[in-house]
């Protein structure tokens, strides 16, 4: 398990996604918190390349040892990837969130919405209130 | 901590899959005190027992325990239980935490005027040591599989059992309730990890053992359950064997089968099977890597190597009919 952080770069979604954004085409996660949550991944059922995502609604599904969750698209555009890496090796999520543990690639429809996500800051004083 | 049968039950310590790696690769230590203890004492006692149980209490000997069932008159699962023949006239039934009532309740409602029946349940704390190193972590009386003794352990009076739930060699203890906080951490110093009940759930899944609730339940047979072998309908009789033997007869009945899913996926209980049947308990094998369960299906679908498609909120996911069990340690030398 990795340590709780938050970085700085990346945008968050109040359903414990994060961004990394990168012109128009933008990296899906979930936070430190979300997989600490969600305890020890066991699958990852991704979305198809080529699917359209939808900010706010349903793009996949991950499982725990403890539970399912569906993820939630934090921006809308189009699936140009999905982490094959993770496939047989789906705790990746909870060792590096931030990192190797990445979901999906997607090229963004409305850049606009980014504007919409929060800071870490920002995320950070949301967590605190939970 | 998770709610469980009126107990505050720990879950997890570590994380369910280095818990399950740990009894596997080394031992864990469970805290079972959950389990009900049901005691049969007098000079009634074993006929009582032989007709309330479907295993034969007369092919063990005092000092061991046996692996059986309470039945109904239809043959189908109270609860599935380890009978300890202390004496000819003393019998203790460790039952499922969720079932204490139940048993009491059927049990009480046929006890003969020559039995005694006692819930011991809130007396007695239970733990387990599982592992392949079980057996050498702290001072053991030695114990062929399935023999109890009322021994010292860390310097706590308890009855040893090699009895487990989790296919690997180790001991069940039975302890005033009082005494087993100091025994636990005399286990785990001597270097068993605390394992919870979620691997314990893994762990006994990967073996096939049945969980009532689960895989067990009042609208399924102990035949049907694959449980044939712990009903001695050739030997005696006992409540539910008519049933069971009427149903043997016919034949063609459901079956509980292993299931091992051959892409991604994991089947979860009470997901529909395709063409037709229904998961019953499903998990991620940390052992195997690969999605397993157990799950009710007609008997022409019951064939190992069965093709058979589970209906994953959805999502299709391919699955066979695997042999039981489903987890086998390699030989080692």
């Amino acid at each position: 398990m990795s340590d709780e952080s938050y970085p700085e770069e990346l945008r968050y979604h109040e359903a414990h996604d994060w961004v990394r954004v990168e012109g128009d085409t933008a990296t899906f996660g979930i936070t430190w918190y979300a997989q600490d949550t969600l305890g020890e991944v066991v699958f990852y059922s991704p979305p198809e390349v080529g699917a359209t995502v939808t900010k706010n609604a349903d793009y996949g599904e991950l499982e725990s040892t403890k539970a399912v969750s569906p993820l939630i698209a934090p921006l809308s555009g189009e699936v140009v990837e999905v982490n094959a890496a993770l496939d047989g090796n789906e705790s990746t999520v909870n060792d590096d969130p931030y990192g190797e543990g990445w979901l999906v690639k997607v090229r963004l429809s409305d850049p606009g919405e980014v504007d919409g996500l929060m800071s870490a800051g920002a995320y950070r004083e949301l967590l605190e209130s939970l | 901590m998770v709610p469980f049968a009126g107990w505050d039950m720990p879950a997890q310590y570590q994380g369910v899959i280095p818990e399950h790696l740990a009894v596997r690769g080394h031992a864990g230590l469970f805290d079972v005190s959950h389990m009900g203890q049901l005691e049969v004492r007098g000079a009634g006692a074993i006929p009582f027992v032989q007709r309330m149980l479907s295993n034969d209490i007369d092919r063990i000997e005092a000092g061991r325990a046996q692996y059986t069932l309470l039945l109904d008159e239809r043959g189908c699962p109270i609860d599935d239980l380890i009978a300890y023949r202390f004496a000819d006239d003393h019998v203790l039934l460790v039952v499922n935490a969720s079932r204490v009532q139940a048993d009491h309740d059927w049990l009480a409602a046929h006890l003969p005027g020559d039995a005694e029946l006692e819930d011991l349940s809130d007396g007695i704390a239970m733990l387990a040591l599982q592992g392949p190193a079980a057996l050498g972590l702290v001072e053991l009386p030695e114990l062929p599989p399935f023999g109890f003794v009322d021994a010292e352990v860390c310097g706590v009076r308890a009855i040893v059992a090699r009895t487990g739930y989790t296919g690997e060699p180790g001991v069940e203890l039975m302890a005033a309730a009082e005494k087993v906080g100091p025994l636990w951490d005399a286990i785990v110093a001597a270097g068993a990890a605390p394992v919870g009940l979620g691997a314990r759930d893994t762990l006994r899944l990967e073996v096939c053992y049945p969980l009532y609730g689960n895989d067990l339940d009042d609208a399924h047979t102990a035949l049907e359950a694959g449980l044939g072998w712990v009903c001695a309908l050739d030997r005696k009789d006992f409540v539910g064997a008519d049933a069971l033997r009427a149903q043997k007869e016919a034949g063609g009945h459901d079956r509980l089968v292993a299931l091992r899913v051959e892409g991604r996926g994991i089947p979860r209980q009470g997901m529909p099977m395709r063409p037709a049947g229904e998961v019953t308990s499903g998990t991620m094998s940390p052992s195997l890597g690969i999605g397993i369960g157990m799950g009710y299906v007609p008997a022409d679908m019951a064939a190992e190597g069965t093709e058979i498609e589970i209906d994953a909120r959805g999502r299709p996911v391919a699955a066979r009919v695997a042999a039981k069990p489903l987890y086998v340690k390699e030989r080692r030398e």
